[in-house]
């Protein structure tokens, strides 16, 4: 697909960042900021849906590599799930009833995102840094249609606002500011809970590494959320074969109704 | 004890989804209605995808619909002929339907349209099964007979070219009237997402004045049909048929329909009439107070569905 929105895309800022530290004014910092190096793992490459899954508990765990500095980095850690599009309406008094009549649509926005750093954002780099790197619920990349264009829009907008406020009731968009812990000075891992109501598919893990109010490395690692067994064959033969699944539906709907019949039968 | 809905794509608690059916199916069985007007509320109150909750609900309604028509079959209570005059009707009402609802859909008002047409129609029914089901029930009261049915007073539309005598039912009108019910029935079970029984009942007992005991079993089985055509369906076009969620829902529902169908023949139908037309009045009312009533959020949240 080419939609793109007006934001930066994450390759395209982790070039912009790579940039601004090779012509950074002090050689000593420079060569600090590339000298850091993350090493990470997922708990679980593949969480499988089985009859009883009600949600799943992961672990990332993250070593920080660095050779220059003796301070503690910061970590954040954010979780994308698929991909996919919203409609958020916005309802108002017409003639005395609550009518849809306003909307907005959120086109290939993460249908699951969780952020969890070591301290608030804020305290780690200026707005700008951030807004780059796209930490935060608050500035990640949420790409709206706006007339024919796509493009994100500032954080106070309320159909913005509503969506992440929405998303988080469901717990499918997750925020910590504490979520990442320190095991060792240089050795970090972070929870995060993946619901059951979460989508199927190809969840990212990115993690950022700040130090000094900049980003110094980063790190992707992914898993997949996949239905298995008899839930597959059930998704799988509806699918493919529909008519064939309704007609196999209905005549089961018929047999029960009979079972039922007969088993309650009084004579 | 949850289960996941591999069609929903959510795990649900597996006894709140059986209770479901049990409650609805219990209706179902006693008044002669589908009970889609209750059952898909409810589902997308426990979180599954309207789309899903639509088509879901079809199989379950035809699984407890069948069940609760063979009790009426075995007692004669059921009309074949009148249910297959009304089938005609309400196969080309449910065409006309799906077209009505796709135009809606491109006009982008489908949930204000669904929710007014369902506070009107509820409304009105309510309230006018409600007011003449008390007369009767006073009128039985006092001592009086509580027969109703004057042989004398056929409505114009009843004398109607094309006659026919329907045996079971005791009457002998056009075919015309019929068909146009059947139609009606069609189009409001695609366009509300209804079996349309608790439309169907009191137009067979008022309308075309069937005799309440064969109306019941009557509607079962067009219930049944439609719902069974709705099912195949909806799994083809749209591939929302939650095969699993239907199964738990209709476990319950044969079960509920079986003791309801038992409650509603001992009952004197006056009363059934009255307790029908007071929950259809209370859930046009409810759907009517979420209209009017502030929201605490101002805000929904569609997915946009992906075609499967």
């Amino acid at each position: 697909m080419s939609r793109r929105g007006v934001r930066l895309r994450p390759m395209a800022s982790a070039a912009a960042v790579a940039l601004a530290c090779a012509f950074a004014p002090d050689p000593a910092a420079a060569q600090a900021t590339s000298a850091d190096r993350l090493v990470i793992s997922v708990s679980q490459p593949q969480v499988s849906i089985t009859s009883t899954f009600t949600g799943a508990e992961l672990v990332v765990f993250g070593v920080a590599e660095t050779i220059a500095s003796d301070t503690t980095p910061d970590v954040v850690v954010t979780v994308r799930g698929p991909k996919q599009s919203f409609v958020t309406w916005r309802k108002s008094r017409l003639f005395g009833l609550w009518v849809n009549t306003d909307s907005r649509t959120f086109i290939d926005v993460p249908a699951f995102l969780s952020v969890q750093s070591n301290r608030p954002p804020d305290e780690m780099a200026p707005p700008a840094v951030l807004r780059d790197g796209q930490i935060g619920l608050s500035r990640n990349a949420l790409t709206q249609l706006v007339g024919t264009d796509y493009a994100d829009v500032v954080p106070t907008d309320p159909f913005r606002q509503a969506f992440l406020r929405t998303q988080q009731a469901a717990n499918l968009y997750q925020e910590d500011s504490h979520g990442v812990t320190f095991l060792a000075p240089r050795v970090f891992r972070a929870n995060f809970t993946i619901p059951g109501q979460a989508p199927i598919g190809r969840y990212d893990v990115a993690i950022q590494l700040l130090r000094d109010g900049k980003i110094t490395a980063r790190a992707v690692q992914h898993f997949e959320v996949n239905r298995s067994g008899f839930e597959q064959d059930v998704a799988t033969f509806s699918q493919t074969e529909g008519t064939l699944y309704g007609i196999t539906v209905a005549i089961g709907s018929l047999i029960v109704g009979f079972i039922g019949n007969f088993l309650f039968r009084k004579e | 004890m949850t289960i996941y809905l591999p069609i929903a794509e959510l795990p649900v608690v597996i006894f709140t989804v059986f209770a479901m059916g049990l409650a609805v199916g219990f209706i179902s069985g006693m008044f002669g209605v589908g009970g889609g007007f209750l059952m898909t509320p409810l589902l997308i109150f426990t979180g599954v995808p309207a789309a899903v909750a639509v088509a879901s609900v079809s199989p379950y309604m035809a699984a407890s619909s069948f069940s609760g028509a063979l009790s009426y079959l075995r007692k004669g209570m059921v009309d074949l002929p009148l249910a297959g005059v009304l089938l005609i009707g309400g196969l080309i009402g449910t065409a006309a339907g799906v077209a009505l609802f796709l135009w809606l859909r491109v006009i982008g008002q489908v949930d204000l349209f669904i929710r007014i047409a369902y506070t009107l129609l509820l409304g009105a029914i309510g309230i006018m099964m409600l007011v003449e089901s008390a007369r009767a029930i006073r009128r039985s009261r006092r001592g009086k007979a509580p027969h109703v049915r004057r042989p004398g007073t056929h409505a114009w539309f009843m004398r109607l070219p094309l006659k026919m005598r329907f045996r079971r039912s005791r009457i002998y009108v056009s075919a015309v009237p019929v068909v146009a019910i059947g139609f009606v029935i069609g189009l409001l079970g695609a366009v509300l997402g209804v079996g349309g029984g608790f439309i169907l009942v009191p137009a067979l007992i008022y309308l075309l004045r069937v005799p309440t005991t064969t109306s019941v079993g009557t509607s079962l089985v067009l219930t049944l049909v439609t719902m069974a055509a709705a099912t195949v369906l909806h799994a083809e076009a749209n591939g929302t048929v939650d095969a699993v969620l239907a199964f738990v829902l209709m476990i319950g529902g044969t079960m509920g329909a079986q003791f309801g169908a038992r409650t509603g023949q001992t009952m004197r139908p006056e009363n059934l009439r009255f307790l029908l037309g007071l929950l259809v009045l209370s859930v046009g009312i409810r759907v009517a107070v979420d209209l009017v009533r502030t929201p605490a959020e101002l805000y929904v949240l569609h997915p946009i569905e992906v075609r499967r």
